[in-house]
């Protein structure tokens, strides 16, 4: 089932920089589907999109629609808090507020209302535990999470999305820094995680988007090359140019 | 409760907001009052008479240059000690002092600063005027000298900060450059620290010349108050007045409405406008538009 | 030869100049230790308890300065009142909210030009505008106002820099995650910009509390018998008493101008030694 369509999306900023050009796509709901292509393909400028956060940078002109759960989005009435609570994000760097884990992890529930005490332990240990990083946390909930390792760190970051029970996840390039083992930890997760929710994914490697993709999307300057199945993209590229990234044979 | 939070949202934007314009609605209010009560000077005072050179309110006459020229002259003194000093210091704790040294030198800097005006005129009165009088055999020790001095020491913060800001932001990699192709600490002082941040030494002068002029408590207090016209050379060593010292000093005898009044008004307004040009020039030397952009997408 | 002599000749030039620079450096420092040290010394010995808490009295040749301590008091507590929430909310829209335009420019240039307006032209503009044309008459109130819009830029740009200082990755987190900006400002951004802002604030405090200019035709009063009872009387202060008593008063005890200098540089001082201290401290306690 689709949970996301994007029709006919372009988009330029100010400055002249990534763009899009008349994206469109459908992404399937729990499923990974991945973003994938070289820098300054349009990949994050998409992932912006879904949740509105281009609204904080200066934009040149866009057009096209993104319906999500059959509602456009890009609409200028959208109630973009509400879109952001249900259309989570985890960025490239870690960035853990400046408090506690705990903290973290609640920040987003508090500014939504959530109060009760007994909700907010419970959403705590849940999104901790989904993200594979109770264990190592529960012990020092209340340590300011700028202690902990960077891998630590991301898991946290995922976790503080979870806790807001979102219902579509965007993950830029979440282990772009992390060490192999941390990056083994939240592949694992991704895949925990699409039984309830919509993933999408840029990953740091090509090796990675083979990894996890149930979808894969191929993105070059700013156009959408090639959409289909993760398996048989991988495997069996319609495209030329989409072969030729894959195989290492690009720029 | 969404709904009440939006509302609240916007409030509090919209009060931000306002604030944000305030600064331009407080020039324009000052700008504004000072026409109102300076302007009527021109109808009820003849230019000729403006433009004299004797200041002698009670008999009606408002030449208003001799308070130019004393403060012209007072602040001339003070940038030539304000700005080699100020620029050497700022050069001292930005590429010569150890860091010890310069944890210590930027504080006292600071501290300076922060010494009130009128503390400085006190001393000036109860020590700098009369060491000056007998060091110099003058007549009096109240004198545009003093007040130069004093103004010097007040106008070295402003100079140093913003002199030593300037040369801080000159790329590292400038010096090294300069050191590897053999010239001296010196050298690369000279020929390539101080030439990178030209612009930013130029403000540095410029906004501490501005604070000199403006300057009102120590002035009036050290420099005699003698509405003479100071072009000489040795206007230096006797009293004078300036403008600032002129409004302070006589703003609390006029009445309300007075032609006196609307002249101590106007010299407010020439130096508004003074200060107004002085800084324009000093933030346009400076002026680099930093994108916004760049910022959110790091 | 030649260049060997060029070479020991570069460093004499050196070492010439930097000795020039150090004793420019030394001539500099010498007198602002040695205003403090002096004052202090010379002041010392008229501190006493009679001195800070009694009222001046034969013709204030003697007694104590308490009214005038209380007044700078009132007057800087009053000026925090209106540029505090005044400068930091400019500020706060300056780093957070303004876009890059010819308005927003049009801003920075006034809070520049605000910064550069000698001191007696404000005193100027508060006679004009609160004394006379709000009749607030000669007050503490149109006193405190007139100091607050002196102070403002001082804050607005100390604050502005502590809220800019603060990562952008924290902003974007906090509106991805469904935050208002209001709410990341007040909940996150805020509270790290903290230091920041108090050393802006304690730094334009200080300068109104040792101002006398804007003082002198808007609030300032030479001599009271008694403590201001409102915010509609004059009062008298600090800086204003120490001109007051060592040009206008023949015959003045010089113990008393000294002790009521070092008062008034004892007051101002430690407002800017706290706000060093807050942001060295701030400093080195960041973790971004």
């Amino acid at each position: 089932m689709n949970k996301i369509i994007i029709e006919n999306l372009s988009l330029q900023y100010s400055d002249g920089t990534e763009s899009l050009r008349d994206v469109s796509m459908e992404i399937r709901q729990n499923a990974v589907t991945v973003l994938f292509g070289p820098a300054g393909g349009g990949k994050s400028t998409l992932l912006r999109c879904l949740n509105r956060l281009n609204d904080l940078t200066e934009i040149k002109a866009s057009s096209g629609r993104i319906l999500i759960d059959g509602e456009n989005i890009l609409d200028p009435k959208t109630d973009v808090i509400a879109l952001r609570r249900k259309v989570g994000m985890v960025f490239a760097r870690p960035v853990p507020l400046p408090m506690s884990i705990r903290e973290n992890i609640t920040y987003a529930l508090d500014l939504a209302g959530e109060k009760r005490k007994s909700k907010l332990d419970e959403a705590v240990e849940r999104s901790l535990k989904l993200a594979a990083i109770w264990d190592e946390v529960k012990e020092r909930l209340n340590d300011p999470a700028i202690a902990l390792s960077g891998g630590q760190q991301q898991r946290v970051c995922l976790a503080r999305v979870i806790a807001l029970q979102p219902q579509i996840i965007l993950l830029d390039e979440p282990t772009s820094g992390l060490d192999p083992i941390s990056t083994g930890k939240v592949e694992a997760a991704l895949l925990e995680l699409k039984k309830e929710y919509t993933v999408i994914l840029v990953p740091h490697s090509v090796q990675q988007a083979a990894r996890t993709a149930d979808c894969a999307a191929f993105f070059l300057t700013g156009e959408l090359i090639e959409y289909g199945e993760g398996k048989t993209l991988f495997t069996n590229p319609k495209q030329k140019k989409t072969e030729d990234y894959i195989m290492g044979r690009f720029g | 409760m969404e709904k009440s939070l939006s509302w609240r949202e916007f409030i509090i934007t919209r009060l931000i907001q306002t604030s944000g314009y305030s600064a331009i609605l407080f020039v324009a209010l000052i700008f504004f009052f000072l026409l109102r009560e300076g302007l009527p000077t021109l109808t009820e005072v003849d230019m000729s008479s403006l433009l004299n050179i004797r200041w002698y309110p009670i008999e009606d006459y408002f030449g208003i240059l001799p308070l130019i020229t004393g403060s012209l002259v007072v602040t001339l003194g003070a940038a030539l000690i304000a700005v080699p000093f100020g620029i050497g210091t700022a050069v001292y704790i930005s590429e010569i002092a150890p860091r010890w040294m310069r944890e210590i030198l930027k504080p006292l800097v600071e501290l300076l600063g922060g010494l009130p005006s009128v503390v400085l005129g006190f001393l000036g009165i109860l020590v700098l005027a009369p060491f000056l009088r007998v060091f110099l055999n003058l007549p009096t020790g109240l004198t545009a000298l003093t007040g130069s001095l004093l103004l010097g020491g007040i106008a070295v913060p402003t100079v140093v900060s913003v002199a030593e800001d300037a040369l801080d932001s000159v790329p590292r990699a400038y010096r090294e450059g300069a050191w590897a192709l053999g010239a001296t600490k010196w050298q690369t002082i000279w020929r390539v620290t101080l030439p990178a941040a030209r612009s930013g030494v130029l403000t540095a002068v410029m906004l501490g010349i501005g604070r000199a002029i403006g300057e009102t408590m120590t002035v009036m207090m050290v420099t005699g108050n003698a509405p003479v016209l100071a072009i000489k050379l040795g206007s230096l060593f006797s009293p004078v007045r300036t403008m600032t010292a002129t409004i302070a000093a006589e703003m609390g005898e006029v009445a309300n409405g007075s032609t006196h009044y609307h002249v101590l008004f106007f010299i407010g307004m020439v130096l508004f406008i003074i200060s107004l040009v002085v800084n324009i020039i000093a933030s346009s030397v400076v002026f680099r538009a930093k994108k916004r952009a760049e910022r959110i997408l790091s | 030869m030649m260049t060997k002599f060029l070479s020991r000749n570069r460093y004499v030039v050196q070492r010439i100049g930097f000795t020039a620079i150090t004793l420019m450096v030394i001539l500099t420092m010498l007198p602002i230790v040695g205003t403090i040290l002096f004052i202090i010394y010379k002041g010392g010995s008229a501190i006493s308890w009679e001195f800070l808490s009694g009222f001046p009295h034969d013709g204030m040749r003697a007694g104590g300065i308490l009214p005038a301590i209380i007044g700078t008091l009132y007057l800087t507590l009053g000026t925090a009142f209106f540029s505090v929430p005044l400068g930091i909310a400019a500020a706060i829209y300056l780093a957070e909210y303004a876009k890059d335009n010819q308005l927003t420019r049009l801003i920075r240039l006034a809070i520049i030009n605000l910064a550069g307006i000698p001191s007696v032209v404000y005193g100027l503009f508060g006679l004009g505008l609160f004394v006379l044309f709000l009749q607030f008459g000669t007050s503490i109130l149109a006193a405190s106002l007139t100091l607050s819009i002196m102070t403002l830029p001082v804050i607005i740009s100390t604050a502005e820099e502590a809220l800019r200082a603060v990562p952008q990755a924290f902003r974007t987190v906090s509106i991805s995650l469904g935050a208002t900006r209001w709410q990341t400002i007040s909940r996150i951004i805020l509270k790290e910009a903290l230091p920041g802002i108090l050393t802006g604030v304690i730094l334009g405090l200080e300068r109104a509390a040792g101002e006398t200019a804007p003082i002198l035709f808007t609030g300032a009063a030479f001599f009271l018998p008694r403590l201001p009872q409102s915010p509609f009387d004059a009062t008298m202060a600090l800086p204003y008493h120490l001109f007051v008593i060592s040009t206008q008063v023949p015959e003045m005890p010089i113990q008393i101008q000294y002790g009521t200098a070092l008062v008034l540089m004892v007051f101002v001082l430690t407002m800017n030694v706290i706000a060093t201290v807050i942001r060295s401290r701030a400093r080195a306690k960041r973790q971004w």
